[in-house]
């Protein structure tokens, strides 16, 4: 038998090839889903960035792709800058709260939860993550209703004045929780949670077992193990979790327009803008503020070494 | 005889690293060769451009003459044991053994049939129903091999075979592969870092350093006459003597080797090289005696293996080293 | 015992924290389950006043709901047979070689799903409105497939990882041209984790509804029905009848996709 086999057909005739030049098949490879991710997505987001250098025609309501900053002065009125600032403030107490929330989850299930535990766990907080978005806020919409559970459990347990004097609050209360900020923000706590988890016990996980024995050795009480070394090295996971939390309260228009008041955020204002306004410039704008603040964050985040706690 | 292997000035660089560098050599058919060297030497990128997961930067490799340069693996009668022996951890045993027959189209009896024919040859009977992960480590490498014989290679290309095996069943698979290959007649090529093993199954060898080959042979020659003081150093446990002390030992000023084995302990007054014990180790069939030499820079010792049943000095005596001149090896290169 | 020291610390309030907190993340849900079930048809009244299994029937004769579900359905398969493709062409590309540029793209196949969905959602919209594109089928599924596309992406590379780089090699070595190699080692090897992949890219795009509201237009696809009886609310109950159809399309794919990739470092969904 000879050294060299034969070819036999076109498929070892293409495998010389692709041996011969690798970067062809992987040119091959990598073309079909870069040209679709180049096209359709970095394509739209470059005509988000156009229509927000187009101007509405106020008597018309025809837009005038002719470049202008005449939106983006628009943009920058009191009372858009209202909404801006409404949705950065959610967004930043969202965070705090899912930290808050999300430790313990975090924190025992990297360091104490074994075998069927953790699997039990991980299932715990992937299973919220992944299912129905829109089912998750209807069953808060079901909660914080008036006539709702929480309500009952008030009645029930006699607290109603207590949850009547928080609704009561200025600013976060309202008519019920279905209708105020402090039910706008419960909702986002409890929809991103599992955001903030996973990175979290990604980043606590690491944190080896020897590193809290060899602070205890040196004299460290646990309140000082916990501060002086977990806390820190937690950090990158909770500024990991913190780009999701963030983010996506940032962007969201469903859950404020289901729960809350008749304040709007940067989502439900892109939304009306380009739907029933119809004022596209304006609306792509309006998206531009949470691209431009979450590139300040990633930035901010990659130096904190956030990204390695992905 | 054929030439089974041969490579003509084979560079193979990545970016700055020279990961083997203008090397040529030629293996005869039916050769146990082996290419032994330190990790990072270039030994496993020699054993990956056979095989054709790595093409030379420049030169020509030949095998059985065909010049390989534009031929891909799959169309390469050469067939590799892989150190992790990489089964197909969704086949059985069976399957994959019989899988290179498979992907050249035999029928599912016959290739079965070759299978298990190979699996006995291999010791392997009855298993091919099992899967990978339900083998020993010693299992699935004879596994490994099977599934390489059976495709009739002209070279087979083993990559640290026995390396991941525990020293017993290492022995014992040296012992047995040295049998297969001559059984079968067909070339091996094999990587080691092991010395031992190298001298141990193979007729012929390379041994590689920094991308270049520093000496080729047989495990005689290269044992005996190391060429450079790499070699010296890595095959064996030679002495390396600095050319003042070849000197007076009656040789030129060159690099020389001395093996232990060679030396015997005489009294000191009667000798051209002596010193004080410093350690001993006792190796059953002997004890290996450390010898601080008089006249050279400390930390310079010289070893000296006493056979069994020949009184050992205690550490700290004053002995003379007397030697047969034959054994002086001067080493030409540096 | 060594072993045993990182039990000895947890502490009762730290064990009640961290139920508590897996409790409060799933029994919200269960809430859904129970109104489905009520009598009281105008207000979210707790605790019932009554219990039915009438909504069933009726939600199976409306026929405002069928239109939405299949072609949320219809979506969901097209989007995650798009995705399913080019998140294996690019994980292959990301496995096999270094090369210029890897960074980059790794940050482009991310983006659609780390900004904002509103984001993504205006910008495709922007881009119709500029090349006049009219809102179809189509539309919908140029959204969802870009966000999927890293669903199936993330699944496949850690699979490929796992996998020994070895026994790829060794098909070639063994006379198995690329195709025959891609066949019988590579696709056998990855196929569960692309399935895994492919469930959990149909449950996120079937459950979609942020992008989905600027691509759609005029159509309805299951969430945006739902979506509209959450803001504008007719026969509660019924709602929670589909909330529950929702609910177990996208939750036994992704159980499904959990016992497929388990006992690996790359569980299925870590990333989404």
């Amino acid at each position: 038998m000879s050294a060299v086999l034969a070819e036999r057909g076109l498929g070892d005739r293409l495998t010389g090839l692709f041996w011969r030049r690798p970067n062809l098949l992987l040119l091959l490879m990598i073309a079909p889903p870069l040209i679709w991710l180049g096209l359709v997505y970095l394509g739209s987001l470059a005509a988000l960035l156009l229509q927000s250098f187009y101007y509405i025609d106020e008597f018309s309501g025809v837009v005038v792709p002719e470049f202008t900053l005449k939106t983006y002065v628009e943009l920058f009125r009191a009372q858009n800058l209202d909404i801006i600032f409404r949705t950065l403030l959610m967004s930043a107490s969202v965070t705090l709260g899912c930290a808050l929330l999300a430790f313990p989850i975090a924190y025992y299930a990297a360091r104490y939860a074994r075998g069927p535990w953790k699997a039990a766990f991980y299932l715990g907080v992937m299973l919220p993550l992944w299912s129905s978005y829109l089912v998750k806020v209807y069953a808060w919409k079901l909660i914080l209703a008036k006539e709702g559970i929480i309500g009952w459990a008030a009645g029930v347990t006699g607290t109603t004045p207590i949850l009547d004097a928080v609704l009561g609050l200025p600013f976060i209360g309202g008519n019920s929780l279905s209708t105020s900020f402090l039910g706008t923000w419960m909702v986002f706590v409890y929809v991103w949670l599992p955001y903030m988890i996973l990175p979290m016990q990604a980043a606590l996980e690491r944190v080896p077992l020897s590193m809290l024995e060899a602070s205890a050795d040196l004299g460290a009480s646990h309140g000082q193990t916990f501060r002086t070394v977990i806390l820190p090295l937690a950090m990158p996971g909770v500024i990991a979790g913190s780009i999701f939390t963030f983010s996506l309260t940032m962007g969201d228009y469903i859950i404020p327009q289901i729960i809350g008041t008749s304040a709007r955020f940067i989502g439900q204002a892109v939304y009306q803008l380009q739907g029933t306004a119809g004022n596209i410039p304006l609306a792509a704008a309006f998206a531009v503020v949470p691209i431009v603040i979450m590139l300040i964050y990633l930035h901010l985040a990659k130096r904190a070494g956030a990204f390695d706690a992905l | 005889m054929a030439v089974a292997v041969e490579f003509s000035h084979v560079s193979r660089h990545f970016g700055q690293v020279r990961a083997v560098d203008d090397v040529s050599l030629t293996i005869e058919e039916g050769a146990f060769f082996a290419m032994l060297g330190p990790s990072g030497s270039g030994k496993t990128t020699c054993l990956r451009l056979i095989s054709g997961f790595e093409k030379p930067s420049s030169g020509t490799i030949r095998i059985f003459g065909e010049d390989v340069s534009n031929i891909p693996p799959n169309r390469r009668n050469v067939n590799t044991v892989f150190q992790d022996y990489a089964l197909f951890p969704h086949m059985n045993v069976a399957d994959n053994v019989a899988y290179g027959l498979m992907v050249k189209g035999m029928g599912r009896a016959e290739r079965l049939r070759r299978a298990e024919e190979m699996l006995a040859l291999v010791k392997l009977d009855g298993y091919g129903g099992r899967k990978p992960g339900q083998l020993s480590g010693g299992q699935r490498q004879r596994v490994a091999l099977a599934r390489a014989l059976v495709n009739e290679p002209r070279v087979l290309l083993l990559d640290e075979p026995l390396g991941a095996l525990d020293l017993k069943l290492r022995e014992a698979m040296q012992d047995e592969l040295k049998a297969l290959q001559q059984r079968l007649g067909i070339t091996f090529v094999f990587v080691t870092h092991d010395q031992h093993e190298a001298l141990s199954m193979a007729d012929r060898l390379a041994v590689f350093n920094e991308g270049r080959i520093a000496q080729i042979g047989s495990p005689e020659e290269v044992y005996a006459r190391p060429a450079t003081r790499f070699v010296a150093d890595f095959v064996g446990s030679s002495n390396v003597l600095p050319p003042e002390i070849t000197q007076r030992l009656g040789g030129p000023a060159k690099w020389s080797s001395l093996r232990p084995e060679s030396l015997r302990i005489i009294p000191a007054e009667a000798a051209a090289l002596a010193g004080s014990v410093t350690a001993l180790r006792y190796l059953g069939a002997g004890t290996r005696v450390q010898i601080a030499v008089q006249g050279t820079a400390p930390g310079a010792e010289i070893a000296a293996l006493v056979p069994a049943g020949i009184a050992v000095p205690q550490p700290g005596e004053t002995v003379g080293l007397g030697f047969d001149p034959a054994h002086l090896h001067v080493m030409e290169g540096a | 015992m060594r072993s045993d020291d990182g039990r000895q610390g947890a502490s009762l309030a730290l064990r009640i924290a961290a139920i508590g907190g897996l409790l409060f993340l799933h029994l919200p849900i269960l809430l859904i389950f129970l109104y489905a079930f009520t009598i009281e048809e105008r207000t979210y009244a707790f605790p019932p006043p009554g219990l039915t299994t009438q909504w069933f029937g009726v939600a199976w004769n409306r026929a405002d709901i069928w239109p939405p579900l299949y072609l949320s359905l219809k979506v969901a398969a097209i989007s995650t047979l798009l995705a399913m493709i080019l998140g294996t062409l690019v994980a292959g590309a990301m496995a096999r070689t270094r090369f210029f540029g890897r960074e980059q793209i790794s940050l482009l196949i991310i983006l659609p799903i780390a900004l904002p969905g509103v984001i993504t959602g205006m910008s495709l919209r922007s881009a119709f409105a500029i090349m006049e594109i009219p809102f179809s089928v189509w539309t919908i599924v140029l959204g969802h497939a870009t966000f999927c596309i890293v669903i199936v992406y993330n699944n496949a590379v850690a699979r490929m990882r796992r996998l020994s780089g070895g026994i790829m090699e060794a098909s070639a070595d063994l006379g198995a041209n690329a195709f025959q190699t891609m066949r019988y080692v590579l696709l056998p090897n990855l196929g569960s984790a692309l399935l895994a992949g492919g469930m959990l890219a149909f449950a996120l795009s079937f459950d979609e509804v942020i992008v989905t509201t600027f691509t759609a237009g005029q159509q309805s696809t299951l969430p945006i029905w739902m979506l509209n009886e959450l803001v504008r609310p007719r026969q509660r109950p019924v709602t929670n009848v589909v909330a529950i159809v929702v609910f177990a399309v996208t939750f036994v794919p992704i159980l499904l996709a959990y016992y497929l990739t388990r006992g690996g470092s790359e569980t299925a969904g870590a990333g989404k």
